[in-house]
């Protein structure tokens, strides 16, 4: 009975994740959306003035004077005293989705904070905990365009009735908290936050935490969890953050990047950023290219830009040429990797990585060109997950070492043919089976490349045992 | 299938021994670098607290008076019945003030502090990876080994750590100058490989962690011997301004591209400078919006009827 009841539990906590109900409810929200006048058929080559981070390489100066010349704290006071369900309003038709991964659609998400208080504040918590392998573009916006971010958790904190906003960094990023706690002062000093927060009558402050190195944190109820002082180890839910969150208050986490685009999303209009991508799939969003290309860089794009388009534009194409292409893993560490004939024309949005089976992510792109053993890569984010499960619930806990040594074993071939599909099986024993996406990032990876490199796997396999037969 | 199984469980006793002796070190002997001072962190190994001459429930530990006032000013952040959320940064700045590790008493009186639980304390210290629970080196050198940093030659820059100062992950040098660690993604995957260098020595004030990006193995060696010799090595990338699309080091060194490929952010229709701030009309925006709800189940638009 009381293992049904917490399977059946499991089940509705699942059903209500961003990663099985973004689909349905981005529907929802592009039904408010106006049409588009016509079908755009090719993304990508957005121009300087389109940018909202205008200062992603620094060139400029990151703090206030800098900031205030590009652009930030214009108007904020009429954006806040618009009021919250303006802002929900504007978000929900800018169709942003949420930049963290799942990809919620964000105003969706910042409607389901509680309209009228019942005591209890409500809390903005800003994920700020950027330790996806392959992913850096929060840290650009944190060491070179902080103010972005504090705007954004005014905006975003108006929009969910919000008295502070928590932002939560990476104990790591030392020196990106440092520019980031400066740009927190400044705005205090002007007055842009703070008691009566740009002259609105609205008390909002900002305060900047930090963790100590663990990749769980980034998961929004183990980040709730390390901010009140414990181990990051997630929640169960329901109840969810909305209801019950930081301190027990109604709280949502957000991306960094969802929140720095808000302000600009608001002055600019809807309109303008939902006129960027396909359907369903608006806006910009930020690339982070490593691995093998010639220039690996952290770019804003067009979303819906062809993979192709994005690497040769940006990153001056792979290393050797397009030809010399392996794999590619479009959204960080998390999601299934995808060959080069799907890499071809493949589409860099939520919906058109979903079909290839893979997925948006975080947007980091990591390039393998044909030097890489893709085995021993896959193997080494294997040990990643190994290292950072937090240990609370055993398939992921048991499951990820596992995984761990059987790709050791894989990548020398030291196996047999069967145990391909044993480590198949091991992936499906874990993926769902957990409270937190982590057991379901184990085990993506290591699915795709089964899915799409199986012949490699099984030519290791037999070649080492040729070469032991030939010893023996 | 037979000899496979033997060889491990003769590998498991092996580290269940190392294990042991380690403990034993840490039991005997107070201060042991080189090879045997192995844990560092609490993930490198299977790390247990026993009480060693150096490390026990007497060995004096207390805030200085000018972290007691930072103290003061952290627990402002939280409110006043959650005093627990400031465990993080409190032992953080234990850790800076006791020349970057974490004591039993350190750790104790970070829960004095805050009023929780020790164990609740212990428990923090465990479960993040930058805590370190035994004596460091002056300078914590950290590897980044995840996949985007392996594809462009972390090993690499691992080896040739190693190879130079004779030590590998988890060890410290016996001049007490350097630990070697690895750690999991930093977030600076674009400027792959990367290493990180903590300098706990110099208290709370003078903390630094540096990233050092776009590494050859070459490179990495040479900022290991400018902290040495006591020089500051340029932190960041060591061949371009930050990520921007300029050059790879995947190869083992920086092949630059031309600058006149860059074609993001050179602002050219706003004369070189980003546009200033650009807002469209809030006011006679506002009564063109359609009225906020679900669409009209008849038409399906959202459209007054």
């Amino acid at each position: 009975m009381l293992r049904g009841q917490h399977r059946s539990l499991q089940r509705l906590s699942q059903s209500l994740r961003p990663f099985t109900s973004s689909s349905s409810a981005a529907q929802q929200a592009q039904a408010q959306a106006p049409a588009e006048p016509a079908q755009r058929t090719s993304f990508g080559g957005l121009k300087d003035e389109d940018r909202i981070f205008t200062n992603l390489y620094g060139q400029g100066d990151p703090f206030i004077k800098g900031a205030m010349a590009r652009g930030d704290w214009h108007r904020t006071k009429d954006l806040v005293l618009k009021g919250a369900d303006w802002v929900i309003d504007q978000m929900k038709k800018s169709n942003l989705r949420g930049r963290g991964g799942a990809g919620f659609p964000s105003g969706l998400k910042w409607s389901f904070m509680p309209k009228a208080s019942d005591g209890r504040p409500s809390y903005v918590v800003v994920n700020a905990d950027e330790s996806e392998p392959g992913t850096c573009k929060d840290r650009e916006i944190m060491r070179h365009d902080p103010h972005k971010l504090v705007e954004g958790c005014l905006i975003a904190g108006t929009g969910m009735r919000a008295r502070a906003a928590y932002i939560y960094i990476r104990g790591e990023y030392v020196n990106e908290r440092i520019a980031l706690e400066r740009a927190v002062a400044e705005a205090y000093q002007k007055g842009f936050i703070g008691k009566n927060a740009c002259g609105t009558g609205m008390d909002f402050d900002v305060i900047v935490h930090y963790g100590a190195g663990a990749y769980i944190c980034g998961e929004e109820t183990a980040l709730l969890e390390s901010l009140e002082g414990k181990t990051g180890k997630p929640r169960l839910k329901p109840p969810f953050p909305a209801n019950v969150g930081l301190y027990g208050c109604p709280s949502t986490v957000t991306n960094v990047e969802t929140v720095a685009v808000a302000p600009t999303i608001l002055r600019r209009g809807p309109e303008w950023f939902s006129s960027f991508g396909r359907k369903n799939n608006h806006g910009t969003k930020l690339f982070c290219i490593s691995g093998h290309v010639n220039r690996p860089c952290t770019v804003e794009e067009e979303m819906s830009i062809s993979l192709k388009e994005l690497i040769e534009r940006h990153c001056g194409g792979v290393r050797g040429g397009w030809d010399n292409l392996l794999a590619v893993i479009p959204g960080g560490s998390s999601v299934p990797l995808l060959p080069q004939r799907i890499c071809n024309d493949v589409l860099m949005d939520f919906d058109a990585l979903k079909e290839a089976q893979s997925g948006l992510g975080t947007a980091a792109v990591i390039v393998m060109d044909k030097s890489t053993d893709v085995i021993d890569a896959i193997a080494r984010l294997s040990y990643f997950y190994k290292h950072e499960s937090c240990g609370q619930c055993t398939p992921c806990r048991e499951g990820a070492p596992w995984l761990y040594d059987m790709m050791q074993r894989m990548r020398k071939g030291d196996a047999r043919l069967e145990e391909i599909d044993m480590l198949w099986e091991v992936t499906k024993q874990i993926e769902g089976h957990t409270i937190c996406a982590l057991g379901d990032a184990a085990a993506w990876p290591v699915q795709g490349l089964i899915r799409h490199f199986r012949p490699e796997m099984e030519d290791r396999i037999e070649k080492a045992s040729e070469r032991i037969a030939a010893t023996v | 299938m037979l000899r496979q199984g033997l060889t491990r469980l003769a590998a498991a006793a092996l580290r269940v021994q190392e294990v042991a002796s380690c403990q034993q070190v840490q039991a005997q002997a107070p201060v042991t670098w080189g090879r045997l001072a192995m844990a560092t962190n609490s993930h490198d190994i299977f790390n247990v607290h026993r009480h060693s001459p150096d490390n026990n429930l007497d060995t004096p530990f207390d805030f200085t008076e000018a972290n007691y006032e930072l103290v003061t000013e952290l627990l402002s952040r939280y409110p006043t019945n959650y005093r627990q959320s400031a465990v993080i940064p409190l032992l953080d700045m234990a850790q800076k003030q006791n020349q970057g590790w974490l004591s039993l008493s350190a750790m104790n009186k970070c829960a004095e502090v805050l009023g929780m639980p020790p164990i609740r304390v212990y428990e923090v210290a465990t479960f993040y990876t930058m805590f370190n629970r035994s004596k460091i080196g002056k300078y914590h050198v950290m590897v980044c080994g995840t996949t985007p940093c392996m594809l462009c030659g972390s090993r690499k820059i691992h080896a040739a750590l190693r190879d130079h100062l004779g030590i590998d992950f988890g060890e410290t040098t016996k001049d007490g100058m350097f630990t070697l660690g690895e750690m999991e993604c930093m977030g600076a995957c674009v400027n792959a490989p990367m290493i990180a260098v903590a300098d706990y020595t110099r208290g709370v004030e003078g903390f630094s962690y540096g990233y050092f990006e776009d590494l050859t193995p070459q490179d990495a060696v040479s900022i290991v011997e400018d902290l040495r010799s006591g020089k500051s090595p340029v932190k960041g990338s060591q061949y371009r301004s930050k990520a921007e699309p300029a050059g790879n080091v995947g190869t083992g060194k920086w092949v630059p591209v031309p600058q006149n490929l860059t074609q993001t952010l050179t602002f050219e229709a706003s004369g070189g400078k980003p546009p200033g701030p650009r807002c469209r009309d809030l006011d006679f925006e506002a009564p063109k919006d359609p009225p906020a709800g679900p669409p009209n189940a008849k038409t399906g638009s959202n459209k007054p009827v």
